[in-house]
């Protein structure tokens, strides 16, 4: 069966059909090469979908203060300067851009009065900046790159997994791969390959992710040999739903607090004013009246307190729950209906702003967001760490290997501000098709090694002929368990080396895993598939947060609570070396003088 | 804690069965739950897709007890539980295998149907000026999470099997949307008449009522369009107009 198989050929093939993916396709299919699109779902249904709050673009339509600089600062501030600056240089400068070329292609924002794209409010971002459609932010973005792309003649590959990249001696020059419909093998070739699969959430037990979300671009390309780094920077998302059990982890959009939500105790206490870190203090209310009068437009209002950055709220958060502070099923309380003591029609106006939210809350927990308080918890959200790329091209540290969106690493430093995702998918989804064409122009396909094939499809197909083994859904479910209990939101030494061992013994199970029925549309197969990648993003996130004996964003060490300065010089790297994974350091790039003063100017 | 029957249609292409599960349900539990549930328990290799299970990306959709409904945000409180649940793939596609069904078409009609032209920009930058008040209607239609259970629901499609003729309620939303953008400059009615069969809707409105997005597909989508149309290719005083233009 290892020698069945079907081979497509494409100039340049994007792996994963989310904002980032389809951006790539769509750029590389505008610079005159062919290209082949691999989703791992249906087109249209990527994890882009589900973000809902907005993409921060500093367009300055709300406030004509804000510029890229302010942008490049506020990134720069919320990832505590282990960002990659030229990224973040980019990022603010070519967003605004990026979202108008959306609205040319279709997409339909909300507007201000005079008609322009209308802005919010966001954690982290000094003035209004996220461009957005209500609360569904995200199937606007992919609707509108999906509807663009369709009439590209982009080839578009329907649930179809990625097993493994095949390489020419050190250059990546195609992919292994399956379809599920009939659990058949392909094989593409490819002159570069884009890799935009998104993060890693499912590696926890409560996460906002879809069971798309396995870590599949980051494996990939650390089995190849490429770089990773900032594998310990995890974004907890501080609202997630934490009741009925059966949702526990699916997001609530930071757009809640943007509206003039307020987090509370069950004292009634509004605690994060009782925490505020220093550099944010000058940017930050002295007091609710000032904190709502900002989330209503005021100018010469500072946000918030719950508008501050996302690891230091999820923080907080899990720090009154710990105190025996929280809400009856374990979060804290969200609350968007006091606002109607502020404005008559309240109901109907948060109905118009928070749609989904709105609709969530009553489906799934019987709940009317506009009368009562929601119950709120840290979810897993986000990976800021992921495959090392140069910031302007985004080539990988493998020639023919580009990487863009959640799996690539570098623009969001220790902490991702809320907003900056979309955006970085557009930006950097397009620079990554556009150098991607440009290296299938100038390089021809490389050679497929028929060895490597006939060892993966032999890998891919063992569990099948294993018996006595566990069932991978309980493999996954372990892990799961493991990674939220061990390498979480605050971290020790002694656990993540008992993580490490843990890993071990998963992956010995996982060796031995069995499954049942044939090939075709197989979902056991499939998880025994992702456990690989799920299990290799565990070890890397786990020795990296190891590594880092310091506090910084993602990473809280209740060992080393503080801020070192030593680890503001380097990035925590990790790569395959004879089958093992390593750890090295990489220099962060010295910021030019000119960025320097910027941050600066900035404040 | 309760225990409940699911009894899930099983096979392929040539064929299925209906297959009764139990498992135990608990507080706040929705049907996909109960599938995951069974999946991992006793049938590893149960074929149902899902994504974001928070009613977003309208994967998971499927025929509960008989109605079009996605799995992830029906909740089995809202279920008679007493009774076996029926759990089948949407019946207005072939069956893939269990409850995946065949939803290919769905995106070749899409291709089909004209892109977004839009006017020139309004400002010198190169950007576009629109009221909200002007994309409300829009931006309802742009809701549309393609779960296709509209498509599933419409009798010309599940019943007549019209789908060379007709492209269901979903794409007549998706034309709307494009028809009724501000910016676009396209025409589409010519085609909305003829290769997109409007005139097979006969306002049943079964598509409203089970679109998730609470979407008003057939009072504010097709009625509309069908006016155009009317208003193009079938108003006597424009045929006559037209025919003295042509002099």
């Amino acid at each position: 069966m290892a020698n069945d198989y079907t081979t497509f050929e494409h100039d340049v093939l994007v792996i994963g059909a989310g904002g980032a993916g389809l951006r790539a396709a769509i750029e590389a299919s505008s610079a005159g090469v062919s290209v082949g699109l691999i989703c791992k779902s249906l087109l249209g249904k990527a994890h882009t979908v589900m973000a809902e709050g907005g993409m921060a673009a500093a367009m300055g339509n709300v406030d004509d203060r804000d510029n890229w600089k302010v942008h490049f600062s506020d990134t720069m501030r919320g990832g505590q300067y282990v960002n990659n600056w030229r990224m973040a240089e980019l990022h603010a400068k070519e967003a605004p851009d990026r979202v108008r070329e959306l609205e040319a292609w279709g997409a339909v924002f909300d507007r201000t009065k005079d008609g322009k794209i209308l802005q919010r409010n966001f954690g982290g971002h000094r003035y209004p900046r996220l461009a957005h459609v209500g609360d569904r932010t995200g199937l606007e973005l992919i609707r509108t790159l999906q509807d663009h792309g369709i009439h590209q003649g982009i080839d578009v590959h329907m649930e179809v997994t990625v097993i493994s990249l095949l390489k020419d001696g050190d250059r990546v020059v195609g992919v292994f791969a399956y379809e599920r419909e009939h659990g058949r093998f392909r094989v593409f070739k490819a002159k570069a390959v884009i890799l935009a699969t998104g993060g890693v959430g499912r590696a926890y037990k409560i996460t906002s992710n879809s069971w798309e979300g396995t870590g599949d671009g980051h494996a990939l390309a650390y089995h190849a040999g490429a770089e990773l780094i900032d594998m310990e920077f995890i974004q907890f998302h501080p609202t997630g739903m934490v009741w009925p059990p059966s949702v526990r982890g699916i997001l609530v959009t930071e757009g809640v607090r943007g509206e003039g939500g307020i987090l509370k105790n069950s004292e009634g206490n509004r605690f994060m004013f009782d925490d505020i870190p220093d550099n944010y203090k000058d940017q930050t209310a002295k007091d609710p009246e000032e904190g709502w009068r900002y989330t209503q437009g005021d100018k010469s209002a500072n946000r918030p307190p719950e508008l501050l950055t996302r690891d230091h709220v999820a923080r907080c958060i899990n720090r009154e729950v710990k105190a025996g502070r929280g809400s009856p099923h374990g979060g804290v309380f969200l609350d968007i209906a006091w606002i109607k003591e502020k404005l008559p029609n309240s109901a109907e106006h948060i109905k118009k702003k928070l749609p989904s939210m709105y609709h969530q809350f009553v489906q799934l927990a019987n709940l009317d967001i506009t009368t009562t308080p929601m119950e709120v918890g840290p979810t897993t959200h986000y990976i800021m760490g992921g495959i090392r790329v140069d910031a302007d091209t985004q080539a990988s540290t493998l020639p023919g290997l580009y990487a863009a969106g959640e799996c690539a690493s570098g623009i969001n430093g220790a902490n991702r501000l809320g907003g900056n995702s979309l955006s970085d998918l557009i930006v950097f989804g397009k620079r990554a098709g556009e150098y991607a064409a440009e290296f299938a122009k100038a390089n021809g396909h490389g050679i497929i090694d028929a060895a490597q094939i006939e060892a993966e499809a032999k890998r891919a197909l063992e569990p099948f002929d294993r018996e006595g083994g566990d069932n991978p859904f309980n493999i996954q479910h372990d892990l799961q368990e493991m990674m939220q209990r061990l390498v979480g939101i605050v971290r020790l030494e002694d656990e993540m080396q008992e993580a490490l061992v843990g890993l071990q013994k998963l992956n010995e199970r996982a060796a031995k895993s069995t499954i049942t029925g044939n090939i075709d549309f197989n979902p056991g197969w499939h998880t025994a598939l992702d456990l690989r990648n799920l299990l290799t993003v565990s070890e890397a996130i786990t020795l990296s947060a190891i590594e880092r004996k310091e506090s910084r964003g993602g990473q809280f060490r209740d060992d080393y609570p503080n801020k070192d300065p030593e680890f503001a010089k380097f990035n925590i790297a990790v790569k395959e070396v004879d089958g093992r994974m390593e750890i090295s350091h990489v220099p962060l790039p010295e910021m030019p003088a000119e960025l320097k003063q910027v941050i600066e100017e900035m404040g | 804690m309760a225990t409940a029957t699911f009894s899930i249609r099983r096979g392929g292409r040539e064929g299925g069965e209906m297959v009764d599960y139990q498992t135990d349900v608990s507080e706040g539990m929705v049907v996909l739950d109960a599938v995951h549930q069974i999946q991992a328990e006793s049938a590893p290799d149960l074929a149902c897709r899902w994504n974001c299970k928070a009613g977003k990306c309208g994967s998971c959709s499927a025929e509960i007890n008989g109605m079009p409904k996605l799995m992830c945000m029906t909740r089995l409180d809202t279920i008679d539980i007493t009774q076996p649940v029926t759990i089948e793939p949407m019946r207005a596609f072939p069956v893939i295998k269990d409850l995946i069904s065949d939803v290919s078409w769905n995106y070749e009609v899409k291709k089909r149907i004209k892109k977004f032209k839009p006017r020139p920009p309004d400002a010198e930058d190169g950007t576009w000026r629109m009221q909200q008040s002007d994309i409300d209607r829009v931006q309802e239609f742009r809701k549309c999470i393609e779960c296709y259970l509209c498509q599933d629901v419409c009798h010309v499609l599940r019943d007549h099997v019209k789908h060379e003729e007709f492209i269901g309620p979903r794409f007549l939303v998706y034309t709307a949307a494009l028809e009724m953008h501000p910016l676009d400059t396209e025409n589409r009615t010519e085609e909305l008449k003829d290769m997109f069969g409007i005139g097979y809707c006969n306002i049943t409105k079964c598509c409203t009522k089970v679109c998730p997005e609470h979407i008003t597909i057939t009072d504010n989508a097709i009625i509309p369009l069908k006016e155009r149309v009317v208003d193009e290719h079938y108003d006597p005083l424009r045929k006559l107009i037209k025919i003295f233009r042509k002099k």
